[in-house]
């Protein structure tokens, strides 16, 4: 007896919520083809990959230059206050910092938002209304992201309802080391529908992935799944935002468009304490992603000290002598 | 027994900066002559990015410096003279050869100089006693008024003097709690370079001291402009220099300590001269119990 299949009698086959861009629409279609498929993408050179961050941090940036770098670089910083002690008063001066971050000089380009916890939002969101300044929230049981996907989903739904413009999500690394990839996937398409209208941004947690080719893996995860960002850390974990992770981001972020079209930001996080470090994120961009993402809608710095760092070469530059701490606000 | 032909090990000076040996970062190098003008050794010149990364260094090393009790700081102080005692031959050649004396004449500089570490290393937990104490004032209040170290002091170290003077203008900062950026001698660095080996081998915590050999004519500007430094010590100022220096310090209102017009005898009792300069004076208003 001859039997039709019917395309939804197969068990299981429940269908996907969300297919990701072509040429990429069936990968996810099950476990096992989005496994074939992210196995399937190139090996990462890691030994290549260190060599070419190296060489790119090795190249000299001066005068005019610099005044631009560091300028850019202070429009791209995601101005981030993530401890468990923070208040409402320091997430305003906060705010206005990111308003004018030198008040010695009013020329001195605004941060691109502010990062906070998700209940903060509301306070964050008050404090910078009609500056053209983003709202970022953490969600997902950030940092860990160690709680049911219901409670993640409340915790994001919560930041964007408190005034989130940008979401700052964490994949589940759990799910991602044991090879449930189609769950990472699921997650973020969770998510980044819970986000509504707000900015999506991936935290991979490079530091935990342990290998390069997990990093370019799971930047392709949260690029498939809909993400705006990938982001390479949440800054609680060390090693975070390396120029070699960087590079392996960039490379995906770029062959996703040349694939698909889809342009999607990069930010990394955690650990760029100094302009030097700035300066040569900048140049890596631009010579691998190219400068389509020398834009603060395509690229952030995730960082707290780094904004005064900045402000002391800014000021270096300015004024012909060495600035100090006392010049700048502590946060 | 190792024969003649043995390969002589050379040295290669560098800065002393954050408690480790840097090359410069500018990778300069300049010739330094004994008295005579024959080849010594090659130093390391300093630039002004190395004076940058030092005054890093001696700020993050101010707070647990002046924050160590005054006693412990005395002992601190102390270990360095011991440590330099047992460098004694060395630094003798080293000051012989740069300064052109003979050796009896250098052995008596290198004990002067560590006999100055000495004194000054017993000075630490008595300056708030000399300089602070008690004010009798007109209401019901304590009154009293304490020395506090004032931060980094950057120090032209004197260009003649290659131990002892340089001695005799590094310790009373350190006995003050305050921490140093030193420019040493040009001419004449090579026991400055000694004394940093001496200083990451006791127990002075690492960016207390900074010791850059070069020139403090090309290294001065900046650190008397730089807006992280405290007080200058403008000892060992090019000739004809200072008063520029000192105008380039008021950008900051930096406490200056102006240079002799030629360099003093390093011999004599320095007093409190040294030490003062670099010490802020806090006066405290106490509510008198009823």
């Amino acid at each position: 007896m001859t039997h039709v299949l019917e395309p939804d009698a197969l068990p299981g086959a429940t269908p996907a919520v969300h297919a990701p861009l072509p040429p990429y629409d069936d990968v996810t279609r099950s476990d096992a083809a989005f496994r074939a498929f992210l196995h399937g993408l190139p090996g990462v050179d890691q030994v290549g990959a260190e060599a070419r961050a190296a060489q790119l941090g090795t190249r000299s940036i001066k005068t005019t230059s610099k005044a631009w770098a560091i300028d850019t670089a202070i429009s791209m910083v995601d101005l981030t206050t993530l401890e468990g002690a923070d208040t409402p008063g320091k997430v305003r001066s906060l705010a206005a910092k990111a308003r004018q971050p030198d008040p010695s000089d009013p020329s001195c380009p605004q941060v691109a938002a502010v990062c906070v916890y998700g209940d903060l939002a509301g306070v964050a969101r008050e404090a910078l209304e009609g500056t053209g300044i983003h709202v970022a929230a953490v969600a997902t049981a950030f940092p860990s992201g160690r709680a049911s996907r219901s409670v993640k989903i409340a915790d994001v739904r919560d930041a964007v309802d408190n005034g989130a413009d940008e979401i700052d999500m964490v994949i589940d690394r759990g799910a991602f080391l044991t090879g449930r990839y189609l769950d990472v996937y699921e997650e973020i398409v969770a998510v980044k529908e819970a986000c509504g209208d707000a900015h999506l941004k991936v935290i991979l947690e490079t530091g935990e992935l342990k290998t390069l080719d997990n990093v370019r893996r799971a930047s392709w995860i949260a690029m498939l799944a809909g993400g705006d960002f990938i982001k390479t850390s949440t800054g609680k974990v060390t090693p975070a935002a390396t120029l070699p992770v960087g590079l392996v981001m960039l490379e995906a972020v770029r062959d996703f468009r040349i694939a698909t079209g889809r342009q999607i930001g990069f930010k990394p996080a955690g650990g760029i304490k100094t302009t030097k470090d700035a300066v040569k994120h900048l140049v890596m961009i631009n010579e691998t992603a190219g400068p389509d993402w020398l834009d603060p809608d395509w690229f952030r710095f995730g960082a707290s000290s780094l904004l005064n760092d900045l402000l002391l070469q800014r000021q270096k530059l300015r004024t012909g002598h060495y600035s100090g701490p006392d010049y700048v606000t502590v946060d | 027994m190792i024969g003649n032909d043995r390969l002589a090990v050379r040295k290669t000076y560098k800065l002393y900066v954050n408690g480790a040996f840097p090359r410069s970062e500018s990778g300069r190098t300049y010739e330094v002559t004994d008295a005579k003008g024959h080849f010594l050794a090659n130093i390391s010149r300093a630039s002004r990015k190395d004076a940058r990364d030092a005054v890093v260094a001696a700020r993050a090393a101010f707070p647990k410096w002046s924050g160590a009790t005054a006693y412990n700081r005395g002992q601190v102080l102390y270990r360095v003279a011991e440590v330099m005692e047992g460098r004694h031959v060395q630094f003798c050649e080293e000051v012989a050869a740069g300064e052109g004396l003979s050796s009896s004449k250098a052995r008596a500089a290198v004990d002067a100089a560590i006999d100055r570490w000495v004194w000054y290393a017993g000075w630490t937990d008595k300056l708030a006693s000399v300089l602070g104490g008690a004010n009798p004032v007109a209401g019901p209040y304590f009154d009293f008024s304490l020395p506090e170290p004032t931060g980094v002091v950057a120090v032209l170290a004197p260009q003649q003097s290659s131990l002892l003077g340089l001695v005799s203008v590094l310790a009373p900062v350190l006995a003050t709690g305050c921490t140093a950026v030193v420019v040493t001698s040009e001419e004449r660095p090579i026991p400055a370079v000694t004394l940093g080996e001496v200083l990451a081998t006791s127990d002075v915590p690492g960016g207390v001291v900074n010791l850059l050999t070069g020139a403090a004519e090309e290294l001065g500007p900046w650190l008397a402009e730089h807006a992280d430094v405290d007080a200058i010590d403008l000892t060992g100022a090019p000739t004809g220099r200072a008063m520029e220096f000192e105008r380039e310090a008021a950008g900051t209102i930096k406490r200056v300590v102006r240079p002799p017009a030629t360099e003093p005898d390093w011999t004599a009792d320095p007093g409190l001269s040294r030490m003062t300069p670099f010490l802020e004076t806090k006066t405290v208003w106490h509510p008198m119990g009823v």
